[in-house]
């Protein structure tokens, strides 16, 4: 990834901000200029979404490319936002044997990868099951 | 009066416990556990680091109480382990709070105190009508060179304050500082772990500075150990922390709710802030809390804090985010050949 295409995405990796149409208040990520129901009579605003949601479908990455190799096994997932759209991202699990289909999960901020040993640092949202922290 | 308006801490998952370290090198379990009391350390996830530990952890501040992050005007993070050499951590954790860009940053870095050093920079702020929010953050993923006694501490997490002036949950009445130039520690440029003056360390650093503090504070404000509820030292280990209270003549019990070495670590510049974050977790109205980090270098911050009512408020969250406590529970351990690969500790082709 260029630094460019990293940084002008900025407000996305890390605040999951989307867009919303004012007229039919559908929730778009990633951001839509423009709304595809309502088109010219609609008009699309800034939206930022909370990151809760549930896993609609996974995949067990074992074999990655180079950049994410020292992560694997990981869980690479098709969460569906409580807002409405559909995002894909990683869900970070002790074990990937635990990832269900159907599972909650909360956004957390994770670095996602690096240019190297000196290049720039890529951060942005991951996913954690979204469980109570212990009574203690 | 300028104080606390919120604060979260964030600790990572995994463990490895001293037994395990001791394993390695050849050395006795028992006579470390003993020396150091300390039995587990935190450390990073694969994905984790610095700036994600101090996101973290202001996210969880912000949960606790509704604050417009447009009027956090400044972010401060401290630590020894920013994950670049040049390019702020605290940009980053401003941009992941939504407080950009009308603020001003930078990260500090006084070995272990860099957070109370922000915590005073943002209550200058505060104080001096600059801004209405001051953000400050000391986070590390600690570094200890494999086989140093470092090692056997050094451990990740964090905690962040957001100091202002309306309606805090806890009041910082004062705050003094006791510096010298003492190299008991340091890390030169380019240099991946620290190194230390071994148990000198202790009485010409951590001693002299937490005592000097300390009691510059007693005589600034006539106060003495019995005024407080309860008391927060930075703890390089348990042992530290236990012996400089007790010389200053505070109770065990007034350093407990605090004490969270034994199953953390050192969070170097964290340390004594999660101490703190863990202090505020039980704290009642009126509860008075005396804080002393310290940082090699060498200098000790103290601060003289009441909580107010403003802790119960049903507009003041408390348990919207995690305690101390509950960071600390349900860790996952690890062995030590899986802590070398979270650490970055195996050179790679």
């Amino acid at each position: 990834m260029s630094v460019p295409r990293f940084w002008r995405k900025i407000p996305q990796r890390y605040n999951l901000e989307g867009t919303q149409c004012t007229s039919c208040n559908r929730t778009f990520y990633p951001p839509r200029s423009f709304c595809p129901d309502c088109r010219r009579a609609g008009e699309t605003v800034p939206f930022r979404f909370q990151g809760k949601g549930e896993i609609v479908t996974f995949t067990v990455i074992r074999s990655a490319s180079d950049a994410f190799a020292q992560q694997t096994p990981f869980v690479l997932a098709i969460i569906r936002l409580d807002e409405g759209p559909r995002v894909t991202g990683q869900v970070v699990l002790e074990n990937v044997a635990e990832a269900r289909i159907g599972m909650r999960v909360r956004p957390v901020f994770r670095r996602i990868g690096a240019e190297g040993e000196s290049g720039v640092i890529y951060y942005g949202t991951k996913f954690v099951p979204d469980v109570p922290y212990p009574d203690t | 009066m300028t104080g606390i308006i919120t604060y979260g801490a964030y600790i990572p998952r995994y463990r490895i416990k001293l037994e395990e370290i001791a394993r390695v090198w050849g050395d006795n379990a028992q006579d470390i556990t003993g020396g150091l009391g300390v039995r587990e350390k935190s450390l990073p996830d694969l994905d984790e680091d610095t700036a994600t530990i101090a996101v973290e952890a202001a996210r969880f501040a912000l949960a606790r109480r509704e604050i417009d992050p447009s009027k956090i005007g400044a972010v401060y993070v401290g630590s020894e382990s920013h994950p670049y050499a040049v390019k702020p951590t605290a940009c980053t954790v401003g941009e992941a709070i939504g407080a950009t860009p009308v603020m001003t940053a930078a990260d500090y870095e006084f070995a272990c105190k860099a957070g109370t050093a922000g915590i005073q920079a943002c209550m200058g702020l505060v104080g001096a009508g600059m801004v209405p929010y001051g953000l400050a953050i000391g986070a590390d993923v600690a570094q200890g060179a494999p086989s140093d006694a470092l090692e056997y501490t050094a451990a990740a997490g964090g905690a962040a304050f957001l100091i202002g002036a309306d309606d805090p949950i806890a009041t910082i009445h004062r705050t003094v500082s006791f510096t010298t130039d003492t190299p008991d520690f340091w890390r030169r440029e380019g240099q991946n772990y620290p190194r230390h003056g071994g148990r000198f360390t202790g009485d010409p650093g951590y001693f002299k500075h937490v005592q000097g503090a300390a009691k510059l504070m007693f005589e600034q404000t006539g106060k003495s150990p019995k005024d407080y509820d309860y008391a927060v030292f930075h703890q390089p280990n348990a042992k530290f922390p236990q012996r400089v209270a007790q010389m200053l003549g505070f109770t065990p019990e007034q350093i407990r709710p605090g004490l969270v070495v034994p199953t953390l670590g050192n969070t170097y510049s964290g340390a004594s802030m999660v101490g703190l974050a863990a202090t505020l977790d039980s704290a009642k109205p009126g509860d008075r809390v005396f804080v002393t980090s310290f940082g090699s270098g060498a200098g000790s911050d103290s601060f003289d804090i009441e909580v107010t009512d403003a802790i119960e408020a049903e507009w003041f969250r408390r348990s919207a985010a995690p305690t101390v406590r509950q960071l600390l529970a349900n860790p996952i351990y690890v062995d030590y050949a899986v802590y070398a690969r979270h650490k970055g500790k195996i050179v790679m082709q």
